[in-house]
C-alpha cells in the first residue's frame, strides 16, 4: 500500500456531451453532464453518490473508471494520474478497478456458461487455472461450484447479481464501483446483496463507490456520502452528518420527500416542477429556481462552492440550513417553500423537458 | 357490508395454463374496498399484486387465463360480466394507473389528444369538448399551462408530468375506484412525493377508493388506511395499516421488515429471507413461506394455514404461529419502535 491514504482523487472534474437538436438536427448544443467535480475515495472505505436521474452520478463513475474521457480535469488512481493515459496504457489497471451493474438480466451474456463469464477476466489477463478459482469465486458469493457450467437464465435475480459480483472480484481488484446494484432486486433479496458487499468488503479490504437513488440502500452503505444534483456535488459528509444535520436545501428536500415507514409525520418540502435540462443549466448556484432559500442577486448570480460547514461535512451553499428538521415557521419564513398542504404547483411553470 | 363499500373481492383465483403447468398466480384473494379507503397491497415480485388487480379490471384474456371467484362492484360481479357491458365499466368507473408512465403513452400522439380519446370512449360528446375536458384535467392535475402543454407529446414531458397526464386519463369518468399498480416506481424520491400527494388529493376529492400497489413499505405508510400483504399469490395478513406497521402477525411481514434498509438511522446487519420467492408452477406444500421461514414448525410444511384472525381484537393473518409468538416478535417490528432506536 502506498503511503497515500486516497485511492481515487477527483479533482475538477468536468464532462460535457456534444448534442445535435432541432430540426435535421442542426442546432448544437452541449449536455453538462459533469461540472467541476471534486471528491476524494479513501481506502477501504465506501463512498456513496446519491442523486436522482440525470445527476450524473454514473458519468462520474465511468469518468471514475476512464469508461468515458473528461473533457477537463484530473484523475488519480492509487497516487497516479489516469485521465490522458491511453487504452493500451490502462489495461494494467483494469484489473484493479472493477465495475458491478444495476441490471442483473443485461449485463450477463445469456449465450455464456458462468463459468465463461466469471473466468473471461482471467482469459483476458492471462491467468492460468481459472476453473479452480472460478469454482473458489463461486462459493464466496454465495453460489454452488456445480453452478459452473450453467446459463444466466436459469439463475433469479438475486443470484445473477451473485454472478457479476463474481466476475468483479475475479482480480482482486482494489476498486468496485457499483453502479445501482440492488435497485431492480426484490427487498428481501436486496437485503442478501447488500450484506454481501459488506462482508466482501471486510475479508477483501475492497474500496467501493456506490452509486443510487435509494437514500435508504445509501445509509445503509455508505460510509461518506456525495449528494450530486444536475452535475455537481452539492453536499459531502459522512452518513450521519448528512442523514442528521443536512446543510444544502436539496439534500434536506431530498430526505425530507423520502416516505417514511415510520408513523411520526414529519414536514415535508416539496420541491416544485422538475430538475432542469443540463443542457441549459441555470446560472450560478444550479438549484437555484428550486431553492426555498433563494436569494435573488446571490445565487442566482454567484456560483457556491463547496466549503466545510461542519467538521468534515461540505456544502455549496450560500445560505446553509442552520438546523434540521425546521419547525412550520421556520418553513414557512423560508420563502418561496411550498408545504405539502398547500397547492404545491404553481412555479412549475418555467420548468419545461425540451 | 357498508353503503359506502366499493369493490367486494372474494376468492379472487387466477390460473394460467402453459405447456410446462398450471401458473397459481393468484389464489383465493378476498378483500373490500370502500369510499375514501387506500388499500396499500404490498409483495415482492411474483406476488400476485399485479394480476390480482388485472383480473379486477377484466384485462386478463378469458380465452388463456381460469378465473373464479366473485369481483363485485356495486353488486355488479364484473367477473360474469359479459365484455359489452363491462368495457362500460372498465375505464370509467374503475380506472388503472400503470406503473410506467414512459410505455403507457402513445408516442406519436399528442397528450391532449389522448385524454380527449379516453372523453370519447364513454361519453358522446363533440371533439372540441373532449379537448376542453383534457385541458381542464390536465391543469387539475398540476400540468402549469395545460392549454399549451395538451398539444405536446409525451416526450416533451418529464417522467413526473406523465404519470399527473396517465392520472388525468384515468380521472376522465369521474371514477370510483382507482387502482394505481407502482404509480411511482420509475420516478424519482422528489417527483415520487409529489405524485403519491396528487393520488391523495384526488381520493379526498372525489371520494373515491384507491388501490396502490407497490413494494415500497414506506408509500404504503404514509398513505393506506388498510394494507395487504401478498406472498405466492395469496394473502399472507390483512388489516389497518396501523395496526400492521404496530404490529405485524405474518413471519414475511417480519422479514420484510428486517431486510428493509431505513433512512432513519444505519442498521449494525440487515435480516434478509434466505432464498428466493416459490415458482407458482409447483408452490410449496403447506404454507407457501414456510421453505424461508425462520419461525416454521411440524404443521408449516403440511397445512396451509387459513387466512383468519387468530384472536378477535386482532387482523386475519395465514400463519400457524400461536398469538403469544405473534405478539412478541410482532411487537419488537412495531414501526414506532424503529423510530425510537434512531
Amino acid at each position: 500500500m502506498s503511503g497515500n491514504e486516497n485511492l481515487v482523487e477527483l479533482d475538477h472534474l468536468t464532462k460535457h456531451f456534444a448534442v445535435r437538436q432541432g430540426v435535421f438536427a442542426r442546432g448544437k448544443a452541449v449536455v453538462h453532464a459533469v461540472e467541476d467535480v471534486s471528491l476524494t475515495v479513501r481506502r477501504g472505505e465506501t463512498l456513496g453518490i446519491v442523486g436522482e436521474s440525470g445527476c450524473g452520478k454514473s458519468t462520474t463513475a465511468r469518468l471514475l473508471l476512464r469508461l468515458l474521457d473528461p473533457t477537463s480535469g484530473t484523475i488519480r488512481f492509487d497516487g497516479q494520474d489516469i485521465s490522458k493515459l491511453s487504452q493500451r496504457q490502462l489495461r494494467p489497471l483494469r484489473r484493479e478497478m472493477q465495475m458491478i451493474f444495476q441490471d442483473p438480466y443485461s449485463s450477463l451474456n445469456p449465450r455464456k456458461t458462468v463459468g465463461q463469464i466469471v473466468g473471461t477476466p482471467f482469459a483476458i489477463h492471462g491467468q492460468k487455472q481459472a476453473k479452480t478459482r472460478v469454482q473458489e469465486l463461486l462459493e464466496t458469493v454465495g453460489l454452488s461450484p456445480e453452478h459452473y457450467n450453467r446459463y444466466p437464465h436459469e439463475f433469479s435475480g438475486g443470484q445473477r447479481q451473485r454472478i457479476g459480483v463474481a466476475r468483479a472480484l475475479a482480480l482482486n481488484p482494489k476498486l468496485i464501483v457499483c453502479d445501482e446494484p440492488v435497485s431492480a432486486l426484490d427487498v428481501s433479496i436486496q437485503a442478501q446483496i447488500l450484506n454481501l458487499l459488506r462482508n466482501l468488503q471486510r475479508d477483501f479490504e475492497l474500496t467501493y463507490v456506490f452509486i443510487s437513488h435509494d437514500l435508504s440502500v445509501i445509509r445503509q452503505i455508505a460510509d461518506r456520502i456525495a449528494v450530486m444534483y444536475l452535475g455537481r456535488v452539492v453536499e459531502l459528509g459522512d452518513g450521519e452528518s448528512i442523514y442528521e444535520h443536512p446543510k444544502h436545501p436539496y439534500t434536506a428536500a431530498l430526505l425530507s420527500a423520502v416516505p417514511r415507514a415510520s408513523t411520526s409525520s414529519r414536514e415535508r418540502i416539496v420541491l416544485s416542477g422538475d430538475v432542469p435540462s443540463p443542457v441549459d443549466p441555470p446560472s450560478a448556484c444550479v438549484f437555484h429556481p428550486r431553492c426555498p432559500r433563494f436569494h435573488e442577486g446571490h445565487c442566482d448570480v454567484e456560483t457556491p462552492h463547496l466549503r466545510e460547514l461542519a467538521p468534515r461535512q461540505f456544502a455549496a451553499c450560500h445560505y446553509p440550513l442552520e438546523k434540521w428538521p425546521m419547525t412550520d415557521a421556520e418553513i414557512r419564513q423560508a420563502e418561496g417553500a411550498e408545504r405539502i398542504d398547500k397547492p404545491h404547483l404553481e412555479g412549475a411553470a418555467h420548468e419545461t423537458v425540451k | 357490508m357498508s353503503e359506502r363499500t366499493l369493490l367486494d373481492v372474494r376468492d379472487l383465483t387466477v390460473r394460467f395454463p402453459t405447456s410446462d403447468g398450471v401458473v397459481q398466480a393468484v389464489s383465493e384473494v378476498s378483500f373490500t374496498l370502500s369510499r375514501g379507503e387506500t388499500l396499500g397491497v404490498v409483495g415482492e415480485s411474483g406476488s400476485g399484486k399485479s394480476v390480482s388487480n388485472l383480473a379486477i379490471m377484466g384485462l386478463l384474456n378469458r380465452s388463456r387465463t381460469v378465473i373464479s371467484g366473485h369481483v363485485e362492484y356495486l353488486g355488479r360481479d364484473l367477473l360474469t360480466l359479459p365484455p359489452a357491458e363491462l368495457r362500460k365499466v372498465r375505464g370509467k368507473d374503475i380506472a388503472m394507473v400503470f406503473q410506467d408512465p414512459f410505455a403507457s403513452l402513445h408516442p406519436m400522439y399528442r397528450v391532449g389528444d389522448q385524454i380527449a380519446e379516453a372523453v370519447l370512449a364513454h361519453q358522446d360528446v363533440s371533439k372540441n369538448a373532449a379537448r376542453a375536458r383534457a385541458v381542464e384535467l390536465l391543469g387539475h392535475v398540476g400540468i402549469p399551462n395545460a392549454k399549451s402543454r395538451a398539444r405536446d407529446y409525451p416526450h416533451q414531458f418529464s417522467g413526473g408530468m406523465r404519470q399527473r397526464a396517465m392520472i388525468a386519463m384515468a380521472l376522465v369518468h369521474n371514477p370510483d375506484v382507482l387502482i394505481c399498480d407502482e404509480p411511482t416506481t420509475a420516478l424519482d424520491v422528489t417527483v415520487q412525493a409529489q405524485i403519491i400527494e396528487l393520488i391523495e388529493e384526488v381520493k379526498r376529492e372525489f371520494d373515491i377508493g384507491v388501490i396502490l400497489v407497490t413494494h415500497d413499505l414506506g408509500v404504503i405508510a404514509e398513505t393506506a388506511n388498510s394494507v395487504m400483504v401478498m406472498y405466492a399469490g395469496r394473502i399472507m395478513e390483512y388489516g389497518p395499516a396501523q395496526e400492521i406497521f404496530e404490529r405485524p402477525q405474518h413471519p414475511y411481514a417480519w422479514g420484510l421488515l428486517d431486510s428493509m434498509p431505513t433512512i432513519e438511522h444505519r442498521l449494525a446487519a440487515l435480516v434478509p429471507i434466505d432464498g428466493s420467492p416459490p415458482s407458482l408452477l409447483a408452490p410449496p406444500s403447506g404454507c407457501p413461506f414456510h421453505p424461508r421461514c425462520r419461525y416454521r414448525f411440524e404443521p408449516c410444511p403440511v397445512e396451509r394455514p387459513p387466512l383468519v384472525a387468530p384472536v378477535p381484537e386482532a387482523h386475519p393473518d395465514a400463519c400457524h404461529l400461536p398469538w403469544d409468538t405473534k405478539v412478541a416478535e410482532g411487537g419488537k417490528r412495531s414501526i414506532a419502535r424503529l423510530g425510537d432506536a434512531a
